[in-house]
């Protein structure tokens, strides 16, 4: 087993940033996927996993009285600072974990050596678990105005586009060939979603190569059939997500957006989401505030307003909003584009899928969603999320903005989701894993040359045998809600505590509704089984039950079975300038007994522990006779 | 005074209502002595709305034409719009409106003149008494006695007419305790925490004044409550820097050397204007529709309001910390003892004794901490977050402690007997009600105003089983622990319940509710049934086995 560790580094401690707590020795191990810490004094064995994977970034602070520290910023938002007793083992671990954090070629993600010891054929079965064709026929196309072509098989039209797009029938080759010639990257315009209610369409590109005067017939006769394909609506909106004056620099270099002048009746509509480097750096400062120590109240609502990053997430939710009420209300058309069409295209048309069809807000419905506008669409996962060593000014958080977004909705309309906000938090953090192929790669075209289909397991099959902890217990069907019509107004939108600050479980409610709700409905279906099971042993059973006889017993929740981990925590404050005691000095004196107090406070009492065994065992004694 | 001369218009028609998230309605507008009254013409779904004229906070008109606009602005916080035809009509209902919200007497107010429509199962006025409170004291210790020394409210006027006290101090010494302590009030016991036996008293600031007066009893009351050889902690509600101030009005703190075994701790929590312009501040901030989402946070922040509730948890879980982790007795007061202090006694008991997060215990917590001990309602819900008067004796210090708790039931929302809407309830009735309970500054002008025997009390009312199924939690599970709440500002956010109550639509939310509320009975039932089957199976056996015997 010992063999398996290319790294194993003893007298290391974690250190907690927020119980105050007195940080144990443990031992530090590198596997060749994972940094594994053992907590050493503990009695019962913890564990802490770090996947090399999710590891943003790895720093030597200077020495500190306890030893040398090594900071490592995750990202999923895990921040773990150690500090190690030698500063040899120190560097080790530093170098080690350098290069093992930042793969060069793609065969060495772990997707390629994590073996689930699943059948060949079971995850084959896998991949194809979700099909995109099937969606595009429960949007019933193909039809009369659309069409699933294979014009681009050989990826000749688009080799960021998928092998099969879906375009109007009245574009013909030539049209479609030409458009491609006029758009960025060739990614003209295709289906995203189709209303079926009403015939209008969300459809998908890059900017066209305007320039400050250039026109492209075959673009205007792709544009004029997707509106001629609603032909309920007269007019069809062309909406450029990026702010108006980034759009009219990109002319300047011979892209740009579309002049109302070429085009029949098309609206054109700028709606201003920043660009990749914008969010990046407001994520960055989010994360410095998330990480402020002891924070004011003021510092950190000061800090989340200048980092921007509710305002982001708001203009996503803006946009999203704008193309579901221009489809379902106006019963328009849509063209969405940025500047290559793979970022806040794929934020703003999923949203709106999201907020128009009650399917994507299903387990299946949600894979399928993230698999067509995300995946399919050539999002640059590799690049975003920085998979491999490579230019840091191509990642950026454009995917987590989505995820927040989906949060957000799930606060206002907390029925609406089959799934619950721990489905969010996987996908996300697989996103970043390596661990399955699906967001491997920047294309289509490039997992087909890494065989991630052949030498790779997929995520949603996994994702969908937890899916007893990953459900919305309530949810309320698949025909309860239809579209969605979220409030956008600023105080909507929440700080996602559970996302930027999810490892610090001292800052998150002690007791989980979630937990609770889940274990009742598990434990419904246990109840049903066991009371038809009864009826069946009772065959004279008639009248009402004799349940005014028998007192409402209590429902065995997972509440209050965990053991609540809840502490104080430095109430005393921070500097503790509270504390001084008067006019008099003597101040030293109270300031280190409050240290001291600090440090006792951390390991809960004895009595604490008497309490919760207590209640567990009063529990058991009163499930027991039940059973007999 | 007759209410009729103040109504020159009592009634207008085709006036037209308007609220957030729903149509216009047209109807007609009453106006009674205690209300305003709207119904709708229309018949198929007749739609009236009574408003306490108390509950009005402020009023607007506005003139287009003949057509008048009167916007009513509430102590709840809701707004409305009144379009009334005809420019003389709209004038008068103003005025009256006007007049009817300020009355100035007391005893004009509604719940001198509200007869209730339920049976009165229980007197709430009697529901909780010091005896019963003393008793279950008693059973725990006998180190404290209930003194009648105030019971013509002669020593201190806004004390009930018993405290409880150390036994060890008699009534003449606790005479010269009050005379050494602000508005006379002289430590007494708040709470006493069984588990160790550790206590909690509240006062108000001692008046060492400049040259540092002392007062022999009232260290020998206060160290009474020490274990030989314990320390306990003095948590003074003010800065360091105003306490030092204080000295020169007469007031002050306790010197190290006067009370050698008390450690002071000072933990600003902030009174007055301050706290009723954080109230302003934030109630414009949520009421704002500007898109602007910097301008929002920009004005959350601004409020404060999120600040003072941080501050008031944590000198709360300080005091907390101190009785159950320290194991050492504690004062709490600030100046008065009135408003701060009382946040912080009150708050600190939800946190130690499971008893409080019972929907009686919290009522019992209320009339203890908040009624009793004189926290004067009247002057500081006189007004709400729409108000221009300015007075400088109007504070949410009530809103703020039950926003605080409502922070501490989103952090253990298993622990809690009542939800939500009981906060909620509890505000709006501390603001405007048709029960005497809020009425009056403390105990001594509740009893002058016989409001025990001319008014209802709230608890009559709401501990009937009909109201009180809307107050409780469905995921409550009795928990005996100590619950830590965190406060850190990631884990404190805005009371929506209160502050974005009337600015959003609640359905989807309320939808949630239900649900949650339909999972956890169904099971209950469930569970009943199983119990019931098992039971009926065993008696079969039984008769069976019986029947085999014979």
């Amino acid at each position: 087993f010992h063999t398996l560790f290319v790294l194993q580094v003893e007298n290391v401690k974690l250190l907690d940033r927020y119980t105050n707590k007195k940080a144990a020795n443990g031992t530090l191990y590198l596997t060749a996927t994972h940094l594994i810490y053992v907590e050493a004094s503990a009695e019962a064995r913890k564990e802490t996993w770090i996947l090399h994977h999710h590891i943003a970034t790895v720093e030597k602070l200077p020495l500190a009285t306890a030893g040398y520290p090594l900071l490592i910023h995750c990202k999923n938002f895990h921040v773990a600072h150690f500090v190690i007793g030698q500063e040899r083992d120190c560097h080790e671990v530093y170098t080690c974990l350098l290069k093992l954090s930042q793969p060069v070629k793609p065969e060495e993600l772990y997707a390629f050596s994590y073996n689930p010891k699943m059948s060949k054929e079971n995850r084959e079965i896998g991949w194809k678990l979700i099909d995109l064709k099937v969606d595009y026929q429960r949007m019933g196309i193909p039809n009369d105005y659309w069409e699933i072509t294979d014009v681009n098989k050989d990826y000749e039209v688009c080799n960021t586009y998928p092998p099969e797009i879906v375009v109007p029938r009245a574009a013909n080759k030539a049209v479609v060939i030409g458009s491609s010639r006029f758009r960025s990257r060739g990614r003209i315009p295709v289906l995203s979603y189709l209303y079926k209610e009403n015939n209008a369409a969300i459809c998908r590109c890059s900017q066209p190569l305007a320039g400050f005067s250039a026109r492209c017939l075959e673009d205007e006769q792709m544009l004029q059939a997707i509106r001629e394909a609603n032909p309920g609506s007269p007019f069809m909106y062309v909406v450029d997500t990026r702010p108006k004056l980034n759009a009219m620099a990109n002319r300047a270099a011979g892209k740009g957006y579309e002049n109302e002048d070429n085009y029949d009746n098309i609206r054109f509509k700028f709606i201003g989401i920043e660009n990749i480097h914008v969010m990046r750096s407001s994520l960055q400062k989010l994360l410095e505030v998330c990480e402020m120590k002891s924070p004011s109240m003021s510092d950190f609502l000061t800090g989340l307003e200048n980092s921007g990053w509710l305002r982001h997430i708001k203009a996503v939710m803006d946009a999203g909003v704008f193309l579901a009420k221009a489809v379902k209300d106006e019963k328009a058309s849509v063209l969405v584009h940025c500047s290559d069409g793979w970022d806040r295209t794929a934020q703003v048309c999923s949203l709106a899928s999201l907020l128009l069809d009650p399917f994507y807000r299903t387990f299946k419905g949600f894979m399928v969603l993230i698999e067509k506008e995300w995946i399919a669409m050539g999002h640059k996962f590799s690049h975003r999320c920085g998979h491999l060593c490579g230019d840091p000014k191509e990642v950026s958080p454009v995917f987590t903005q989505f995820v927040d977004c989906v949060w957000q909705l799930m606060q206002q309309f907390p029925c609406t989701f089959e799934f619950n906000e721990r489905f969010l938090l996987e996908i996300h953090d697989h996103v970043y894993s390596c661990q399955f192929g699906n967001f491997l790669g920047t294309c289509h075209k490039e997992r087909e040359d890494l065989k991630i289909f052949e030498k790779t397991h997929s995520l949603w099959p996994f994702l969908l045998q937890k899916k007893q902890e990953l459900r919305n217990p309530l949810y309320r069907g698949f025909t309860a809600y239809k579209e969605l019509q979220p409030n956008t107004l600023p105080f909507s939108f929440q700080f996602w505590c559970g996302m930027y600050n999810r490892f610090d479980k001292g800052m998150h409610p002690k007791q989980c509704v979630l937990d609770h709700l889940l274990s009742c409905v598990s434990q419904k279906v246990k109840l049903e089984d066991s009371a038809s099971e009864l009826e069946n042993k009772l065959p004279f059973l008639d009248g009402p039950l004799p349940s005014d006889a028998c007192p409402l017993p209590k429902v065995g929740p997972a509440a209050s079975k965990t053991p609540m981990l809840n502490t104080p925590q430095g109430y005393e404050g921070d500097p503790p300038p509270a504390l001084s005691n008067g006019a008099a000095g003597g101040d030293g004196d109270v300031l280190s007994d409050v240290d001291q107090r600090n440090k006792e406070n951390l390991s809960p009492p004895q009595d604490l522990h008497g309490d919760t065994i207590e209640v567990l065992d009063s529990e058991a004694k009163e499930g027991k006779p039940r059973h007999h | 005074m007759e209410f009729a001369e103040l109504i020159k218009t009592p009634r207008a028609d085709n006036v037209a209502l308007h609220r957030p998230f729903y149509p216009a309605v047209e109807g007609t507008l009453c106006l009674t002595g205690h209300h305003l009254i709207f119904s709708s013409r229309r018949q198929d779904n007749a739609e009236e709305l009574w408003l306490l004229h108390s509950n009005i906070d402020s009023i607007e008109k506005r003139f287009v034409g003949s057509l008048g606009t009167i916007i009513i602005k509430c102590k709840d916080l809701r707004i409305i719009q009144l379009d009334i035809p005809g420019m003389e009509e709209c004038l008068n209902i103003a005025s009256s409106i006007e007049a009817l919200s300020t009355l100035d007497s007391v005893t004009l107010m509604y719940p001198f003149f509200y007869r209730p429509m339920f049976e009165i199962v229980e007197d709430g006025w009697r529901s909780f008494l010091p005896d019963q409170e003393f008793e279950l004291l008693s059973s725990a210790t006998d180190e404290w006695r209930l003194s009648c020394i105030n019971k013509e409210f002669s020593v201190c006027p806004s004390y009930p007419p018993v405290v409880i006290v150390p036994k060890s101090i008699d009534d003449e010494a606790l005479r010269k305790v009050a005379m050494f302590r602000h508005g006379s009030r002289f430590p007494v016991l708040s709470y006493y925490h069984k588990k160790n036996g550790m206590v909690m008293m509240r006062s108000s600031q001692p008046l060492t004044g400049t040259n540092g007066r002392r007062c022999k009893e009232d260290e020998k009351l206060v160290n009474a409550t020490l274990r030989p050889g314990k320390r306990g902690y003095i948590i003074d509600t003010r800065s360091l820097n105003v306490a030092q101030q204080a000295r020169a009005k007469g007031g002050g703190f306790e010197q190290e050397a006067h009370y050698p075994q008390w450690r002071r701790i000072h933990k600003c929590i902030e009174r007055f204007n301050i706290l009723q312009e954080s109230l302003i501040k934030l109630v414009e901030a949520c009421n704002d529709q500007s898109h602007n989402m910097d301008r929002w946070l920009s004005k959350l922040e601004a409020s404060n309001w999120l600040t003072h509730i941080k501050e008031i948890l944590t000198a709360a879980c300080l005091a907390a910390q101190c009785i159950d982790r320290e194991g050492a007795s504690v004062l709490v007061h600030g100046t008065e003892g009135t408003d701060s202090t009382l946040q912080v006694t009150s708050l600190a008991q939800i946190i130690l004794d499971p008893r409080c997060r019972t929907i009686r215990g919290f009522e019992s917590l209320v009339v203890r901490e908040w009624l009793q001990a004189g926290h004067p309602f009247q002057q500081r819900c006189a007004q709400s977050a729409y108000s221009n008067s300015k007075q400088k004796w109007e504070a949410p210090v009530f809103l703020l402690f039950l926003d605080c708790v409502w922070q501490i039931l989103r952090q253990f929302p298993c622990s809690f007997e009542f939800n939500e809407q009981f906060l909620i309830m509890l505000f709006e009735h501390a603001y405007a009600s048709q029960f005497g309970t809020f009425l009056g500054n403390n105990e001594s002008e509740r009893s002058k105003l016989k409001l025990p025997q001319k008014t209802m009390s709230l608890w009559s009312w709401v501990n009937r089983s009909e109201e009180l199924c809307k107050f409780q939690n469905p995921l409550f599970e009795a928990n005996s622990l100590v619950i830590w709440p965190s406060v850190a500002p990631q884990s404190l956010q805005l009371w929506e319940g209160i502050f974005l109550r009337w600015n959003r639509p609640s359905k989807f939310l309320d939808e949630a509710q239900e649900e949650m509320i339909s999972i956890i009975k169904y099971n209950k039932e469930l569970q009943a049934k199983v119990n019931a089957l098992r039971r009926q199976l065993a008696e079969m056996e039984t008769d069976d086995r019986m029947q085999e015997n014979l």
